[in-house]
């Protein structure tokens, strides 16, 4: 007995003899190897995993926004785009294992996956687009929360429409889409409470000549003033010559004389936010989707560009006085995320 | 339902028919002309996305809207031609060639054009085609400004169908493609090269897709983006077999599919009632299902397709 005990002793001396030996060996290594792993200033490690390709505009506003908080607040940033939901769980994995501490993207079709794996990374910030809530003790959650400018363009366009009929052309009845769209119309029938609607879904996020035809056939149906949730949509109303409002950036360059405005979607204010909490590590999950509102600069009205000079006074004024009433919190957009239907 | 009806009598309609069908029809004259000469061609749908592409890229460097389009030939006739070295030549399984046709093609297409225009927010466009009215048959009243006031390549794909017919039932070489789609051996043995025939087939059909291709991304739309085939080419090969193997029928079942599609979409912006969405969406394809699932009880596909042939085996 007390012999094996010895032994078990010698063997163990010699293992932590060893470690010593390795541990001052890695000493060594990191005195003479100035590298920048051991840096004190070490930047902060970001990555993103997009379930679609960056070009996707609901992606590409995260993916934008991560790459200004590359330049201005020195993060390293990497990401992972077209991820399938099977292999979500693997690229989470990877980023975790990897040593990024804050993870951001968009978790609609890995919702379960994406909050199970996360809970195995606990030291992980995870920060995802969700239909769902956050999970404890980690995964927090965003959204594009852009239905106040929606419902501005919708002043706009209400005020704007001389057949009294406009149009939205949308991805699928999704709450994401929905909302967008009922605020737009919210937005219109404040200010003209005939006017009547019209919306087409094209089933899919990316079919332009779709939508387009979408947009043409509503265009024969007199509307003259149309929401262009997908692309597509502004291409026909610049055939067509009607107007448009564009969606999630701003894009005025589709149509300088078509597009007036629309709301776009400004994910910087979230990732600044997390990224600070991180760095602070205070981080912890909790739904960050009011950082897509106005009041917190994460959604505007896109500027007017040439429908600066053309558009008239009085509904400039209106979209002023209803943004500074929602940016003082006293005015409220409603969230309907039912599917509109059209009149 | 009143509001459908008024949609349905004017002009815009019937243009949107056409233009909806225009794609559908090179596809379809495609993949009719592959068949024909017993080669399927699954490659269909990414080889019209590398077409949109390379013609999108092709004109928006050079300026000009025609070189788009022979650029998007040429890469849908390399890309049959890939898949002609695959399934006629080295003789292997269609499906499979045709499926990796596809998946390389769409994964190029995304990569090269990531390559070339970088990832932007807004997708890049050119000033595609604009109608092209013919006179005096424009002026037709109701058919004039639908059928007669359209884009160059909408006309090209009205010729294609009669030419088309012409190649196949009254060419030699149309003969050649019939046989060697029917009794390869029996071709060969009448001093056909099966191989070069289908070979020439399956190029003919790439250059068709390329043509559906192009008027995707320059006169449909003016971009390239991803989805802009959305499965345009995969509806192609289902109207293939209920316009059962006929450039005629196959372009009357491309008309069909689109006055569906344009119909469907006239439907949404009717407020039918409050029936959903998906059921408007739906209704192309469960015609396509139906009326291939009726048509094609008669329809006899050309007896060697899918076979490859070889040389003294039997």
């Amino acid at each position: 007995m007390e012999n094996r005990n010895n032994k078990s002793q010698i063997k163990r001396e010699g293992l932590s003899r060893r470690n010593v030996l390795e541990l001052g060996a890695l000493g060594l290594a990191a005195a003479i190897l100035p590298g920048a792993a051991f840096a004190a200033d070490k930047k902060l490690k970001v990555a993103a995993i997009f379930a679609t390709p960056i070009e996707e505009p609901w992606d590409n506003q995260i993916h934008v926004a991560l790459q200004r908080a590359e330049k201005e607040l020195g993060i390293e940033y990497k990401w992972s785009e077209k991820v399938q939901t099977a292999d979500f769980s693997r690229v989470m994995r990877e980023y975790a294992q990897g040593g990024y501490e804050l993870v951001l993207g968009d978790a609609f079709a890995a919702e379960r996956e994406s909050r199970r794996t996360a809970k195995q990374f606990p030291k992980t910030a995870w920060l995802f687009g969700s239909g769902a809530g956050p999970a404890e003790p980690n995964f927090g959650v965003f959204d594009n929360w852009i239905h106040e400018p929606a419902y501005l363009s919708g002043l706009i366009a209400g005020k704007m429409s001389k057949s009294g009929t406009i149009g939205a052309v949308a991805a699928m009845g999704i709450p994401e889409v929905n909302r967008l769209v009922n605020a737009f119309f919210a937005g219109a029938r404040e200010v003209n409470p005939n006017i009547k609607k019209k919306v087409a879904f094209i089933g899919s996020f990316f079919d332009p000549p779709k939508a387009k035809e979408a947009a043409v056939a509503q265009i024969d149906a007199g509307v003259d003033v149309i929401y262009a949730e997908r692309f597509g949509v502004i291409e026909a109303a610049v055939d067509k010559k009607i107007l448009a409002i564009s969606n999630m950036s701003d894009q005025s360059s589709l149509g300088p004389d078509t597009v007036i405005t629309g709301p776009v979607w400004d994910m910087y204010p979230t990732v600044e936010q997390a990224i600070k909490l991180v760095r602070a590590g205070v981080f912890t999950a909790q739904d960050y989707g009011d950082f897509s509102r106005m009041a917190k600069g994460g959604s505007h009205l896109a500027p007017y560009h040439k429908f600066d000079k053309t558009l008239p006074a009085d509904v400039k004024d209106l979209v002023e006085k209803k943004k500074a009433e929602i940016l003082e919190g006293n005015f409220r957009v409603d969230v309907d995320e039912n599917t509109p239907v059209s009149d | 339902m009143s509001a459908v009806f008024e949609q349905i009598f004017q002009v815009g309609f019937l243009a949107a028919i056409i233009r909806i069908a225009t794609p559908l029809a090179f596809a379809t004259l495609g993949e009719m002309f592959s068949e024909r000469a017993g080669v399927l061609n699954l490659g269909i749908e990414g080889i019209m996305l590398l077409s949109a592409m390379t013609g999108f890229t092709a004109a928006s460097l050079s300026g000009s809207l025609w070189l788009g389009v022979l650029a998007a030939v040429l890469t849908g006739m390399l890309m049959g031609a890939l898949h002609a070295l695959f399934t006629v030549v080295l003789g292997l399984s269609q499906h499979v060639c045709g499926i990796g046709v596809t998946l390389f093609s769409s994964g190029l297409a995304y990569f090269l054009y990531r390559l070339i225009f970088g990832q932007q927010s807004v997708p890049p466009n050119i000033k595609g085609f604009q109608t092209l009215p013919i006179p005096i048959l424009s002026d037709i009243p109701v058919l004039g400004p639908a059928v007669f006031n359209q884009f160059a390549l909408v006309y090209m794909a009205i010729l294609a169908i009669p030419v088309a017919a012409f190649v196949l039932y009254r060419t030699p070489w149309g003969l050649s493609v019939r046989m060697v789609g029917e009794n390869p051996r029996a071709a060969d043995s009448a001093g056909v090269s099966v191989i070069a025939t289908r070979f020439q087939a399956v190029i003919l059909g790439g250059a068709l897709m390329g043509l559906a291709g192009a008027f995707l991304s320059m006169a449909q739309f003016n971009a390239f983006t991803f989805g802009v085939v959305s499965g345009r080419g995969w509806v192609a090969i289902a109207l293939v077999v209920f316009g059962r193997w006929d450039p005629w029928r196959s372009a009357g079942a491309a008309l069909l599919f689109a006055f569906v599609d344009a119909l469907q979409l006239r439907m949404q912006a009717s407020g039918l009632g409050h029936i959903p969405y998906e059921a408007f969406l739906m209704l192309p394809f469960i015609f396509t299902i139906v009326a291939m699932a009726v048509m094609s009880r008669n329809a006899v596909a050309p007896s060697a397709l899918l076979k490859p042939f070889r040389r003294e085996e039997r």
